[in-house]
């Protein structure tokens, strides 16, 4: 990863003209983001975890050797030599070999199934074994090692975690967040066993092998982890005499120079001032420093901040400087919620002006304000408790703003950008939160600093009076959130009162079909009522999609794609006698296109009698639930999920919302519904259902991110009708849901919060509101041939039984499909011809 | 050009006069806010009845942009003071009163005169 970014900073200062770069890369792909590595687990992308930009090696003229290491240094020869035998003279070198993990030596160590957890492969060969594991343990109670108890527990195995020490992140967290944090994880179905000894590993009689510790106690299992810390990889240093020191690491100077002038090195492997810094924040500053020092500029590495936040196993944990509270006189506040399993504890300066260190577990919220105290040396407000101190009755909390942070701020760590730079991209005009991320890098690696820089942006921009106007549209001072809470509170019916009350104008063809969509998402009433037709879309208003040429597709709803063969044979029939094209569509359904105005009602009737109902292609609402075969018929499926897309699909079916949503249902972990690429997503385990949400195929594919893992169907149900009506509540109009959960403050925790732990008591409510749409669904297809009057729009002209001239099919593979302009012509002087005769 | 010829132009022009309004539905059949299609004389003619207002608008069907003829199937409102169908197909707008396409000064369909005679919409074309 230093090493990357070490190309990046030379290709950046232009010094690829200057020197010509050849890297030697020992693991099969280029530089990936160990960060993330875990979220592999989920994709098994190894491209998404890719830090190499495309053509970067192209662009940059850097040679890279993929897949050859480097054995030896010859500092007389100033020459490299490659396993493969490449021998390459230097005139300056740099290490970023990184480290390896470290396993403790105990007898039994190097068993069958035993592994660490650092690179792609090893997470493959984790995945691997996980298939017919029941049990899996992790050596090692630090941050990685609850990290990788995370992996094994997402696998299906039954986890444990032993640690040495008497409690979990010995070295970032204090006694009672340990504790703290070891009932949390206990809650989540992690065994954590702390201060335990493991003596030698030997057979085991249940599993395959047995943990023995030094208190006589043991645990069997079939997975061993290894995660009990890195150790620098100075082999390379040390075979060719450079400084190593005591506990290994190459001895590295402020400008990261090694005892030899011409060699450096950054990241893990280097050892400044005594300390290895295990984290990518301040390899990248080393790799920085050393490409400075090239190009003759004088910065130093003066050591970095090692304050961490992360989410492990779904508890935020974050530590702060000195939390141990190790300074002369500091003193320390801690608060702790035993009930909500919350522990926050500030260590602050003898004259309590200064904030020295933080633990927080639980809820990381204050994390971004703490760090910025620290990091900035900004005195703390007279009762520094009230950092951390719940803030209740609405009070604003005390948080610092933004604006009180200096342009020195460091606000991204990860990649060293601070407020200042932030504040020149905004006044430049970069005024999305997108871009800014893309041109200052900043909040692009661990995302720790995301809400801060979303702060900014929107501080900067009302600073700068750029009117962010987020109304709907020149009809209504409103954004669709607040037509939407309008709506529901006020308990209006209409368009017509809607605009009355709160806005100005008839309305257009933004506000109405949004307004529309709001009103039948609250009230469900039947979409071509009396004052709810004139709003709607055309697809909406003759409840088909429109196509190119003024005819309508029909799409009838095959609940999870399952479909008898007779209504296969009904859909045939009804093309045949009305001559329509058909297609298979992507969403397990079949189209039915080039049905003129007048036909449809003629081709739904049909389809109703059949059985069959509107599938709402046209509509921004649910879709289609796909479904995969499942257990039913698959051998290795483990729940019914064609079974349970169909109730999910006659549940959901006509909900209307921001956008459309798609939801989809495997049967097993293969995933062969691609129900990650859903809105919401349903995956079967042995114990139940992982419910996925947010995913997004379309114009920019998001993966979804995991809920909730082995609900139950009750539960799986209840957390997606609360899901459905909070986004349909709180998104934008045309907002998917991806778009919706990367826009949304405090992201997927701030979700699984108000879903799953009902954060703000708005669980029930969302639940009837769901009720009432499902207990009032009709088929709209039906209630329209059902009603005379509404009949009557389904024809071109008022005044003649006349076709549309202008839709004219010509045949292609045993079909019709609408014909070209060209072909128009052609066909009308043959249809002359054909009259003419 | 022969004075027969002359003389039927005459008459035909006679009679346009005479019967310049075409009578293509009664009033009810059109709803507020929502468009018809008319076939008059060969040409498609959209038709709008707007909210509070007598008046019967009437603008080519046809879509420029998608040469589809669809634009009485638009959705009907008002953008800066300007009554407008958008079109259903690429969503351009077009005033009601001028046929002037919002999006593209260059493009302006041709608008028809209407009249309500004893409750029959009535249109020249
Ligand atoms: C028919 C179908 C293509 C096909 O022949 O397979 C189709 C056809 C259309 N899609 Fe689609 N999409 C179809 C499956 C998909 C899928 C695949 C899926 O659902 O698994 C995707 C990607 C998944 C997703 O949405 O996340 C897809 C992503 C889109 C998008 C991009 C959405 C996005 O968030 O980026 C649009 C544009 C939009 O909605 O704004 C779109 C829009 C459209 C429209 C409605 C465009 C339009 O306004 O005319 C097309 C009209 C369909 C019609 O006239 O009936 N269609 N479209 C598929 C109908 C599925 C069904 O049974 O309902
Ligand atoms: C699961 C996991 C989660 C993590 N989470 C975080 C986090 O949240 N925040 C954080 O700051 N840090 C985190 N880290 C730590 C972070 O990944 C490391 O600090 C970072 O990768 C160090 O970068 P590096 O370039 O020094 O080492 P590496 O990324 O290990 O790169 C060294 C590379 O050099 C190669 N190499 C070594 N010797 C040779 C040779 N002789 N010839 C050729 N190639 C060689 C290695 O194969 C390797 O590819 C995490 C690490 C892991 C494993
Ligand atoms: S996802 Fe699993 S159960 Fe479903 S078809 Fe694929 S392999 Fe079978
Ligand atoms: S601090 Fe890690 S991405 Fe900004």
């Amino acid at each position: 990863m230093v090493g990357h970014r070490f190309l990046e900073a030379i290709q950046d200062r232009n010094l690829t003209e200057q020197y010509e770069v050849v890297t030697f890369c020992e693991e099969p792909r280029p530089a990936y983001d160990r960060v993330h590595l875990s979220e592999y687990f989920a994709d098994s992308d190894a491209d998404a975890l890719s830090l190499v930009k495309e053509n970067f090696f192209a662009d940059s003229g850097i040679t890279c050797h993929i897949g050859d290491q480097v054995v030896a240094i010859d500092r007389d020869r100033k020459v490299v030599i490659s396993k493969k035998g490449l021998e390459l003279s230097y005139d300056r070198l740099v290490l970023a070999t990184g480290s390896y993990p470290f396993v403790p030596p105990i007898p039994g160590n190097d068993r069958p199934n035993s592994f660490v957890y650092r690179t792609i492969e090893d997470l493959e060969a984790i995945q691997a074994a996980g298939n017919d594991a029941q049990v899996g343990v992790v050596v090692g109670g630090g941050l990685l090692g609850l990290e990788a108890a995370n992996a094994l527990k997402q696998m299906g195995v039954e986890t444990h975690v032993v640690e040495f020490a008497p409690r979990l992140m010995a070295l970032q967290i204090d006694e009672w967040g340990g504790l703290l944090l070891k009932n949390k994880i206990e809650e989540l179905g992690v065994k954590v066993h702390t201060s335990r000894a493991t003596t030698e590993i030997i057979d085991g009689e249940n599993c395959k092998h047995r943990l023995c510790f030094s208190d006589g106690e043991f645990l069997e299992t079939d997975i061993v982890l290894y995660s009990a810390g890195i150790r620098p990889r100075d082999e390379l240093a040390r075979d060719c005499g450079l400084e190593i020191g005591q506990r290994g690491g190459i001895v590295i100077d402020n400008h990261c120079r090694t005892s030899d002038d011409d060699i450096f090195a950054i990241g893990e492997c280097a050892l400044w001032n005594n300390q290895i810094f295990g984290l990518v924040a301040p390899g990248y500053q080393m790799a920085e420093v050393v490409a400075d020092f090239l190009q003759a500029d004088d910065t130093q590495f003066r050591g970095a901040d090692m304050s961490t936040k992360l989410k492990l196993l779904g508890v935020d944990v974050a530590s702060i400087g000195d939390a141990h509270g190790n300074t002369e006189g500091a003193k320390s506040y801690s608060f702790i919620d035993e009930r909500s399993g919350i522990y926050k504890k500030i260590v602050v300066s003898e004259n309590g002006k200064k904030l020295l260190g933080s633990v927080l577990i639980g809820d990381a919220e204050d994390y971004g304000t703490l760090l910025q105290y620290k990091l900035n040396d900004i005195d703390l407000p007279e009762h520094p408790d009230d950092l951390i101190l719940p803030q209740r009755d609405g009070k604003a909390s005390t948080g610092l703003g933004v604006d009180a942070l200096p342009a020195s701020a460091q606000i991204c760590s990860c990649n060293n950008v601070s407020k200042g730079q932030l504040v020149d991209a905004i006044e430049g005009g970069v005024h999305t939160l997108g871009e800014l991320k893309s041109c200052t890098s900043a909040g692009t690696s661990c995302g720790g600093c995301a809400v801060l820089v979303g702060q900014i942006l929107n501080s900067e921009l009302e600073k700068l009076g750029v009117e962010v106007s987020s109304d709907i549209c020149e009809h209504f001072p409103f954004t669709r959130q607040d037509l939407y809470m309008l709506v529901r509170t006020e308990k209006i019916m209409s368009f017509s009162e809607l605009i009355q009350r709160h806005g100005t104008g008839r309305g257009c063809d933004i506000c109405k079909p949004a307004v529309a969509s709001i009103l039948a998402s609250c009230w469900n009433e039947y979409i071509l009522k009396q004052g709810h037709a004139p709003l709607q879309d055309t697809n909406d208003h003759f409840l088909a999609n429109m196509q190119k040429d003024g005819t309508y597709s029909v799409v009838p709803r095959v609940p999870g794609g399952e479909i008898t063969p007779d209504k296969l044979i009904v859909l045939g029939d009804v093309a045949k006698r009305y001559g329509l094209y058909t297609k298979i569509t992507g969403g397990q359904r079949v189209d039915l296109f080039g049905a003129r105005v007048d036909q449809l009602p003629l081709v739904w009737k049909d389809l109703i009698d059949a059985g069959f109902e509107s599938g709402h292609a046209y509509a921004k609402a649910l879709r289609t639930v796909k479904s995969c075969v499942g257990s039913t018929w698959c051998r290795y499926g483990v729940q019914d999920s064609v079974g349970m897309a169909i109730e999910l699909e006659n549940r959901y079916r006509g909900l209307r919302s921001p956008h459309k949503i798609k939801m989809a249902v495997s049967g097993c972990t293969r995933e062969c519904a691609e129900a990650q690429s859903k809105d919401v997503g349903v995956i079967a385990t042995e114990k139940g259902w992982n419910l996925y949400v947010c995913g997004n195929g379309g114009m920019k594919p998001r993966h979804a991110d995991l809920f909730a893992s082995d609900l139950d169907d009750e539960t799986l149900i209840k957390y997606i009708d609360r899901f459905f009506m909070f986004y349909i509540r709180t998104a934008d109009r045309l907002q998917r849901t991806s778009t919706w959960m990367d826009n949304l403050e405090g992201g997927l925790e701030y979700l699984q919060d108000i879903i799953i732990n009902d954060r703000l008591g708005l669980c029930d409510e969302l639940e009837e509101e769901m009720k009432l749409v499902i207990n009032s669904f009709q088929c709209e297809w039906k209630s329209t041939i059902d009603d005379p009057e509404k009949m009557k729009r389904f024809r071109h002209f008022i005044n003649s039984d006349d076709k549309d001239s202008n839709v004219v099919f010509v045949n292609e593979r045993g079909q019709i499909r609408p014909a070209r302009t060209e072909e128009k012509s052609v066909k009308t002087v043959e249809e002359k011809e054909l009259l003419a005769s | 050009m022969n004075s027969l010829a002359e003389e039927f132009r005459e008459d035909r022009t006679e009679k346009m006069t005479d019967t310049e309004f075409m009578a293509v539905c009664q009033i009810d059949d059109l709803l507020d806010n929502l468009g018809q299609c008319a076939l008059v004389k060969g040409k498609q003619i959209a038709l709008f009845k707007v909210s509070d207002s007598e008046k019967i608008y009437a603008i080519d069907n046809h879509d420029p942009f998608s040469d589809a003829n669809v634009l009485s199937r638009g959705v009907v409102g008002d953008l800066q003071g300007k009554l407008v169908v958008a079109s259903p197909i690429y969503k351009q707008h077009f005033d009601l009163e001028t046929g002037q396409c919002l999006e593209d000064e260059n493009v302006v369909l041709d608008t028809y005169a209407t009249r309500v005679v004893a409750g029959v919409v009535e249109i020249s074309c």
